[in-house]
Parts: structure tokens; C-alpha cells; sequence
């Protein structure tokens, strides 16, 4: 899968509201020094690991609008825009359509009763399956909806800890055999369903899962993450051959989101190319 | 008995989401038949399945159906079940639906109701505020009342498979000589002790066979220990029973000694007269005239029967109820509880008695006749279970199994 990552800078990020169990608007975030944490991460992407990262315009009254991940699913052209959960977070979707059809992407939507947070609850592993999560943010009723619109294989997860309330806070595939992951934010039988899929299991443990160590951006075979892990996960990742990069994220997790919630891939399959989506006619955003 | 049915679309094999789905069902006291169930080719592909499920309680339903819609479980859109008013008395309205014995629903302002009093052969009464719905023969409609018509909103409950432990299980209706009486006595008398253990009643229906060859001393020990809790028969059975009470003959021949009494034809005559005299069966026993047999051990001991005619009875005794519609009302209103139907050496009664009760009823039919067994199964009782077998020798069994 070749890709390119889609970014937004925080220049109005801040906790104007709380929508999951890590937001206080006792626990103000430090704007500047979220601005250094987040062009670190920039400047690690663009620079050292050499990826194209594209970036929208941040718009004011959109504090989590940093969190591109949550924007939706960019794949061969196409963008399946989020329906997000949170009246808070939904005039966000206005902007980053704006963006994609200006960019010549075909723009898809889900039913709007269906609710979906694009990558923040999908994650590919390899280029053929996805992981979902649902309950908490997306709907499960997304996953049949998109799994139709990628022509892919969508797996649903339950998620049952409200402080992993997005999949790409708790499993973090590296490829499709292997995956980094917090069993107890899971139920039993996506625990089940995660064990048949992935012969390689790296768990964290409660304090890694919670130093938000899954929220990581993999490229090849550089893992991304904000510091912690030193328990198992980084000896883990080394002996499978990653260079673990740690970058300070403390002010983007006052809002619950780390390194993985701050990009969307903008993602090229091989097979994407020559057109395998079938009969999307139905999702097409009316113009 | 509520009702609902779901559709489940897209990877949900691979999520063990139906599994979860089906699991919740079970844990929360319903159950559940999958009725349709496609499965991808590709591994791109989505699967489908189509899911009923079945609640005694409607609130609990809701609140299942509420919590498997988020794994992915809808409602499939369904539409009410069509009315329309029946026009004249005993006159079912055109296009009525017709119902089988099974257990049928009916799907009136947007909920699924069970039917009650399944019964074959009659239409779906609904009441007037739409709360509930009825089985109701011919003769007992009357003009203006509700009725359902057409297919719509319509549905059956097949009946549950049982359990391997039940001699239904691995027995069908299919008659057959050669089945072995003896394992099959055993079980039958394990769900004789099953009903009994749960309070519901055990029905028999009976010819006079039961009295010419010998057996009424078991079916006296069955009605004694409480395993016989009502008896349908004719005329017949219950004059010959009284024949044999009072003068040890059946049809004139003692069944003792197996040689016919002198002027022995006029017994059964002199029977029916007495009890005449008496003013009935009950009369009979309370005045000390009759002192034995099958139906001295109804008054005896409580059980309710129900003797209906027919245009040979010689008498007939006054028991006798020959309004056969009378008869037939009369039978329904007192088959609430039964759990199992014990038919034995009579053809009429048993398939009169067949078409009366819903499909839930265990019946096993015991006749020397396949044609029996054969005739109860064709005219819709396709639940029995056929013995072929003479009366006496399974009745002593069954009373032997059940240590009588």
C-alpha cells in the first residue's frame, strides 16, 4: 500500500468540551506547547522517515479538527467521509470534504443515522483486511456499509473500555500477522476473533495501553508512538525488527488522542488502481 | 409467545458477531431459528442472515431486540396481518386464514401476538382493541367479529425439535410394527412422569377395546396413581366397563374365562339400564351400584371425562353428550393443561380429539390397526407418535415402567 499522510495543525486545538473520559476543561491544554508536539511529529514524518504529508487549513471552533484520523477512510481516490458521534465534533466533516473534493476525490457518505469516525475505528492490516471498532463511537451497521464500499473484508471489534473508545487507541496493527493490542478495551469474542487473525500478539499491558503506546503511526518499519512501552512493548517491537520512535504527546492526550490520531492515510492499493470498488452509486454524496 | 425477526448483513462470521447475537438470545431465556443464512464466496464478500426469535415476556424482547440491534441485528420491516368482519354467523369472512395446529402469530399494530387455543381447521379471531387473537371453530363466530384474512402478518412456530432424551426424538408418525415396544414404553412413561412433575394433565382417549381385551385393571392402576387426569371416550368404552363391573362380562363374554355368559348379549343392555335408573355414572357409584372399573375410578378419584355420542350408541347412558357440537365445545374447554394425549383403540375419538389440539400436545396413538395411526397422521396430527400394538399388553408394560 503506498501512501501519502493528511495532517492538520493545531492552531485552535484546545478542550472546549468533553467527550470522552480523558477531556477535562479543568485540564486546559498548553496551546504552544502542543504546537512544538505536533511539528515534532511533523517534522519526523517529512523529514527523517521522508513520507508527503498534505494538510488542510484548521478552522476556528473546531478544537479536535487536529485529529485528522477521525476524518474518515482516503482510499484510491475515494474518501468515505465520518459521521461523527458528538454534535461537537460533526461540523468538522463540512471542511474535510471540502478538502477532499478539492483535491479530486470521489466523496462518499454513510446513511447519517449511521455513525462512523473513519480511521480512528478502521484500521487496515496488509492491504486486503480491515479491523473495526464499534459501540462506543462508530456503529457496527458502518462497517457492512464501508466494508461494501472498500470491496474489503471488514472484521468488527467490540470495544467495551470507555477510555479506549476508538480502536486506533488500543490495537494497532503492524501487518497482517501481527498486531499491537489492549485485550481487556475489547470483549470476549473480539478477543477471540483478534487471536484467530493475528498468529503474532504483542499485548500491553493496563499502564502501556494507557500511556496511549497503540495510538502509534507504523511507515515500514518505523513505529511512531508517544513515550512508554518500556515494560514489553519496545523490546517486543525491537526483536521484530522496529525502530521505536518516542515523541512527547502530553498535550493531545488531555483530549484522549496520541501520534496515530493526529494522521489519516491517504491510501493507494495496487488492486485500488484498477478500479475493483463496485456499485458505490448508492453512498455517492448527492451534488 | 412474542416474535420478531432480524437480518444480519456484512462480515459478521468473521466477527463472531452472530455467535455473540445468537448467545445473547439464549442467555436471556429466548430462543431463536435461523431461517436463512447466505455466506460469502469471497472473502470480500458480506454474509446475510435472517434470524427469528421467540420471547414469552414482550418487554423482555424489546429489550433483547434493542440490545442485539447494536451488534448489527435489524428488524426486517413486517406488516400487520389483514382483518376483515365476518358477515353472518358460522360464516367466516372471504380469503379467512385457516390455521393448523401449530403455534401461530399474528402481527396486529406493529407487535407479534401469539395466537391462542391453536387449533387446525378454524380462522384467527381478533378482538375488537387489537390486544389478542383467538383460534375459533365454525360454530363459534358470530357476525361482526374480526377476523384475519390472507398471509400477511401471518406466521407459524415450528414445533421445537426435542431434546434426545424424548422418545419423540428419534420416533416419527410413521407407523411401524417393528419398532421396539419396549424401549418405547420406558420412554413414554418418562414423559408420563415429566408432565405429571410439571402439573400439566395427561389426557387418554379410549375405545372399547380397552375393556374386551383385558386391560382395564391398568388403565384403572393409571387413573389411580394420578397418571390419567382426563378421559374422552364414546358410549361404548364406558358401557362395556360398566358391563364388566357389574356382571364380569364384556359383550356378553367373560373375560376372565373367555367363554360367552348364558343370555350374556342381553348384559350390556341390563347395564346401560341400570345406570339409567341410577341418573348417571356418578349416581351410580355414590348409590353403591357400581363398585369397579375404569369409570367408577373417574368418579372415584376426580378425573373429569367426557363421554361424546354417536348415532349407533345403544342407550345411550345418560352421560352421553350427543350434541356433537356440544361435545366438541365441551372438549376444548377442558384441554388447557394437557401436555400429552394418550390415544388408544378408537379410531373416531382419536382423530375427533386430534383435531382439537395444537400441535405442543404429545400424542401417542396405540392401536392393532396402522390404519390408525396412518389416518390421525393425515388428517394434520403430524406430531403422534404410532404404536401398533394391541392395548393390553402396552398398558401392562406402561403400568410396569411406571410401577403401578
Amino acid at each position: 500500500m503506498k501512501f501519502s499522510l493528511f495532517m492538520c495543525s493545531p492552531e485552535y486545538y484546545g478542550i472546549e468540551y468533553e467527550i470522552n473520559p480523558w477531556m477535562s476543561l479543568q485540564r486546559q491544554a498548553d496551546r504552544a506547547l502542543a504546537r512544538r508536539q505536533w511539528e515534532a511529529l511533523y517534522g519526523l514524518l517529512t523529514g527523517e522517515i521522508g513520507v508527503k504529508v498534505e494538510l488542510i487549513e484548521p478552522a476556528p471552533g473546531l478544537p479536535d479538527m487536529v485529529f485528522t484520523a477521525n476524518a474518515g477512510i482516503a482510499l484510491n481516490g475515494d474518501f468515505i467521509s465520518s459521521n461523527f458521534r458528538n454534535k461537537e465534533r460533526q461540523d468538522e466533516s463540512r471542511h474535510f470534504k471540502d478538502w477532499f473534493k478539492k483535491k479530486g476525490y470521489r466523496i462518499f457518505e454513510l446513511p447519517p443515522h449511521q455513525f462512523f469516525e473513519g480511521e480512528g475505528d478502521l484500521l487496515f492490516a496488509g492491504d486486503t483486511d480491515a479491523y473495526a471498532g464499534y459501540l462506543i463511537r462508530s456503529d457496527v451497521y458502518s462497517h457492512a456499509a464501508v466494508a461494501e464500499m472498500l470491496d474489503r473484508r471488514v472484521v468488527s471489534l467490540e470495544l467495551v473500555d470507555g477510555r479506549f473508545y476508538h480502536l486506533d487507541t488500543c490495537f494497532c496493527p503492524l501487518n497482517e500477522k501481527s498486531v499491537v493490542y489492549y485485550p481487556t478495551a475489547f470483549d470476549t469474542y473480539a478477543r477471540q476473533v483478534i487471536e484467530a487473525n493475528f498468529p503474532d500478539r504483542i499485548e500491553l499491558t493496563e499502564e502501556e495501553a494507557l500511556q496511549f503506546v497503540a495510538n502509534a503511526i507504523v511507515i515500514g518499519d518505523h513505529y511512531i508512538q508517544p513515550p512508554g512501552g518500556a515494560r514489553y512493548l519496545r523490546r517486543a517491537l525491537q526483536e521484530r525488527g522496529f525502530e521505536v520512535h518516542e515523541l512527547e504527546m502530553s498535550e493531545f492526550m488531555k483530549a484522549g488522542g496520541a501520534t496515530k490520531c493526529l494522521v489519516l492515510k491517504l491510501a493507494e492499493t495496487s488492486e485500488g488502481a484498477s478500479g475493483s470498488v463496485r456499485d458505490w452509486s448508492l453512498f455517492r454524496e448527492k451534488t | 409467545m412474542y416474535s420478531e425477526t432480524v437480518e444480519i448483513r456484512g462480515h459478521f462470521i468473521d466477527s463472531l458477531l452472530l455467535p455473540k447475537i445468537l448467545d445473547d438470545i439464549l442467555q436471556n431465556g429466548a430462543e431463536f431459528v435461523v431461517e436463512e443464512l447466505r455466506v460469502g464466496k469471497r472473502r470480500a464478500d458480506p454474509s446475510y442472515a435472517r434470524v427469528r426469535l421467540t420471547s414469552k415476556d414482550a418487554a423482555a424482547l424489546d429489550k433483547l431486540l434493542k440490545r442485539i440491534r447494536q451488534h448489527g441485528a435489524t428488524l426486517v420491516h413486517e406488516q400487520d396481518c389483514e382483518l376483515a368482519k365476518a358477515e353472518q354467523d358460522g360464516v367466516f369472512p372471504d380469503g379467512f386464514y385457516s390455521t393448523t395446529n401449530q403455534q401461530t402469530f399474528v402481527r396486529l399494530n406493529g407487535k407479534w401476538m401469539a395466537v391462542e387455543r391453536p387449533e387446525m381447521d378454524c380462522g384467527i379471531r381478533v378482538l375488537p382493541d387489537k390486544a389478542g387473537a383467538a383460534c375459533v371453530p365454525f360454530t363459534d363466530l358470530r357476525a361482526g367479529d374480526l377476523f384475519v384474512v390472507g398471509h400477511h402478518g401471518v406466521k407459524i412456530e415450528p414445533l421445537e425439535r426435542p431434546s434426545k432424551e424424548d422418545v419423540f426424538s428419534f420416533m416419527s408418525s410413521v407407523v411401524s410394527t417393528e419398532k421396539p415396544k419396549g424401549t418405547v414404553a420406558r420412554d413414554i412413561a418418562r414423559s408420563f412422569r415429566d408432565m405429571r412433575y410439571r402439573g400439566r394433565k395427561i389426557l387418554a382417549v379410549a375405545g372399547p377395546a380397552v375393556v374386551h381385551t383385558g386391560a382395564a385393571p391398568q388403565f384403572v392402576k393409571l387413573i389411580e396413581s394420578g397418571y390419567i387426569n382426563l378421559l374422552f371416550a364414546g358410549n361404548a368404552l364406558a358401557a362395556h366397563d360398566i358391563e364388566y363391573a357389574l356382571f364380569g362380562t364384556s359383550l356378553g363374554v367373560y373375560l376372565d374365562r373367555g367363554i360367552p355368559a348364558e343370555h350374556g348379549h342381553e348384559n350390556h343392555m341390563r347395564a346401560i339400564n341400570t345406570i339409567r335408573k341410577c341418573g348417571g355414572i356418578r349416581q351410580a357409584v355414590e348409590q353403591g351400584v357400581l363398585k369397579k372399573g375404569i369409570m367408577h375410578a373417574c368418579v372415584r378419584h376426580g378425573v373429569p371425562f367426557l363421554l361424546a355420542g354417536s348415532i349407533r350408541d345403544d342407550g345411550p347412558l345418560p352421560d352421553v353428550i350427543t350434541d356433537v357440537i356440544e361435545a366438541q365445545q365441551r372438549m376444548r374447554s377442558m384441554l388447557s393443561e394437557v401436555g400429552i394425549a394418550l390415544m388408544v383403540a378408537t379410531t373416531l375419538h382419536s382423530v375427533a380429539v386430534g383435531n382439537l389440539l395444537p400441535a405442543t400436545v404429545k400424542t401417542i396413538c396405540v392401536d392393532i390397526n396402522p390404519a390408525v395411526v396412518t389416518k390421525l397422521a393425515d388428517r394434520g396430527s403430524f406430531q403422534a407418535l404410532g404404536i401398533v400394538t394391541d392395548v393390553e399388553p402396552f398398558l401392562r408394560e406402561l403400568c410396569q415402567e411406571l410401577n403401578v
